[in-house]
């Protein structure tokens, strides 16, 4: 569904110059779910945002569904792929109701039928009727993130691309979401790809996992190996390990990994 | 496991005037601690800061404060002036907040502002202050302390903003520390990192610690007690190591709604909130915590 080949790009110039994403592969089949974790600034992020045409100046290969995506993505592109945010209280319009930023993506497609997609949408996302005409500051931050799940689906896409959808929730709410995600991706047959720098949630939601580190991906695990704690590259241990909890005799042995290239 | 007892509150009630009514943030809430690592755990809207704050009376005057007891090493803090409570600050109790990039100063160097921190408790020189801040940015493992001395927040990435923030606050050696949230904004090897420089504080300096977070593993496995809070009121005061087997059903709702490593990918058990979480029956009342 997805495909990525040697996907490269660079921030900056001169002394700030900063390369982002060093050749990185995936390649992600229709249905999956597939995690990508990693620390701030490993990039993980930066690979949606090129999928999604927020950047525009990568080089390489990204193709959805076989086809080659170039320049602008077009109106077919964002029916098939839609994205959630980290944040719910920055990615909802504060002046636009429920009702307004759901109609939105349906009048720009054109699709008509508008109020009855509302109600279906906010059904399934667990809001219901009386959700739909209030604004963002009138609702909790878990109703807000089933607001942008509802926005992301209501164009009835087939890839869902997940950019730290609970981080910013509180434990009890993100068992809520993670739950909504999981069932919305059985009913509708979706393809998940999540980025997460928990460990926890990726190996709760995901079948594959891509580990990065410095704008690479250092290993790719499947739910088995992730669980098992069977990691070939020292970093991914590293974070397998900081994830299990504060133990103090492990800490002192923590070192910041490079990655191969820059070894090299 | 308290033999004097470094801070002890009683019966905390904390209200916040608004124009819908008064909002009670935090209700009848008492324990008392030692030199230890006690967490207090708790979703947002808990009362967890307010009553990290409250200690050192950091809450807008608008809030209405009470307590039975707020005493710090046997002084009462209650009726402290605010003059008087500056003294306190900093140099027995400190806080730590959650995020470097607004709690620093912008437009002066880290170690203008960590020397800052050593001569308003100390009367010593421009020089000495130098020397103890280098010492103390070497504590919390930063590598090259001279350069760091020298450098603006801005160029200083979250991590190490926190251990500056930690060297701030640690330089006039305070015997109680405050860490609201200390390494939430941190990544998880940095996170582990920063969590262990506080430990060894506590073990060898013998400094108190009350690390609030929301993040039950992780207090479970780094505190030596932890106090859950809800609505807040206190639910329960537990050994740490013992939080994984509480049988109180909040804790036990929010432990379960945790996805974990090595857990199925079947749905999450959503933790149904009971209205009688905030009735005495299930919380701990200032009685039982003595």
């Amino acid at each position: 569904m997805i495909a990525i080949e040697h996907l490269n790009i660079v921030f900056g110039q001169g002394a700030n110059r900063s390369h982002a994403l060093k050749g990185v592969d995936l390649e992600i089949a229709a249905g999956e779910s597939f995690g990508l974790v990693g620390e701030s600034g490993s990039g993980k992020s930066t690979v949606l945002n090129c999928i999604t045409g927020l950047l525009s100046h990568w080089t390489g290969r990204i193709s959805i569904d076989g086809t080659d995506l170039s320049g602008q993505r077009d109106k077919a592109f964002y029916r098939k792929v839609q994205m959630v945010f980290q944040d719910p209280y920055g990615s909802l319009h504060p002046r636009h109701t429920v009702d307004k930023t759901l109609k939105e993506p349906v009048l720009i497609h054109g699709l008509g039928d508008a109020n009855a997609r509302v109600e279906r949408v906010l059904d399934e996302v667990g809001l219901g009727n009386r959700f739909r005409f209030r604004y963002p500051h009138q609702l909790s931050g878990g109703q807000r993130q089933r607001v942008a799940v509802a926005r992301a689906l209501i164009l009835e896409p087939s890839v869902l691309l997940l950019d730290e959808p609970t981080s910013a929730l509180d434990v009890s709410i993100q068992a809520e979401v993670l739950n909504l995600l999981q069932r919305v991706r059985k009913e509708r047959n979706l393809t998940f790809l999540l980025v997460s720098h928990d460990l926890a949630v990726v190996s709760h939601m995901c079948s594959r996992v891509a580990v990065m580190n410095r704008g690479e991906i250092v290993e790719q695990v499947n739910r088995n190996q992730l669980q098992a704690g069977t990691f070939s590259d020292r970093y991914t241990t590293q974070l397998f390990k900081a994830s299990k909890g504060y133990d103090r005799s492990v800490i002192n042995g923590f070192v910041d990994h490079f990655t191969r290239s820059e070894e090299a | 496991m308290t033999q004097i007892p470094l801070l002890t509150v009683e019966n905390l009630n904390v209200t916040f005037p608004s124009p819908k009514g008064d909002v009670q943030a935090v209700r009848q809430v008492s324990f008392s601690m030692s030199n230890e690592k006690l967490g207090i755990v708790g979703e947002s809207g808990s009362g967890k800061s307010v009553t990290g704050r409250s200690v050192l009376k950091l809450l807008p005057s608008y809030a209405d404060v009470a307590a039975d007891r707020m005493e710090f090493k046997g002084q009462d803090l209650r009726n402290r002036s605010e003059k008087e409570m500056r003294q306190i600050r900093g140099e027995e109790i400190s806080m730590v907040m959650q995020d470097p990039k607004y709690s620093l100063n912008p437009v002066r160097t880290v170690g203008r502002q960590i020397d800052e921190a050593y001569c308003t408790h100390r009367k010593v020189s421009r020089k000495e202050a130098k020397e103890r801040t280098l010492e103390m940015l070497d504590a919390v493992k930063i590598r090259n302390p001279k350069r760091v001395y020298n450098l603006y927040p801005h160029e200083v990435s979250g991590g190490m903003g926190q251990r500056i923030m930690i060297a701030m606050m640690l330089i006039p050696e305070p015997s109680l520390m405050i860490a609201d949230e200390p390494t939430s904004a941190l990544d998880v090897t940095v996170q582990m990192q920063v969590l262990a420089i506080l430990d060894d504080l506590v073990t060898q300096r013998g400094m108190g610690l009350i690390f609030i977070s929301h993040d039950l593993e992780l207090v479970a496995s780094f505190c030596d007690r932890v106090i859950i809070m809800y609505g807040g009121r206190v639910m329960e005061i537990c050994e740490a190591r013992n939080l994984k087997a509480s049988s109180h059903p909040y804790t036990r709702g929010l432990l379960n709604c945790l996805p974990k490593i090595n857990g199925s990918d079947e749905y999450l058990p959503i933790l149904e909130r009971d209205e009688a979480w905030h009735s005495d029956q299930f919380s701990v009342s200032d009685r039982s915590a003595q």
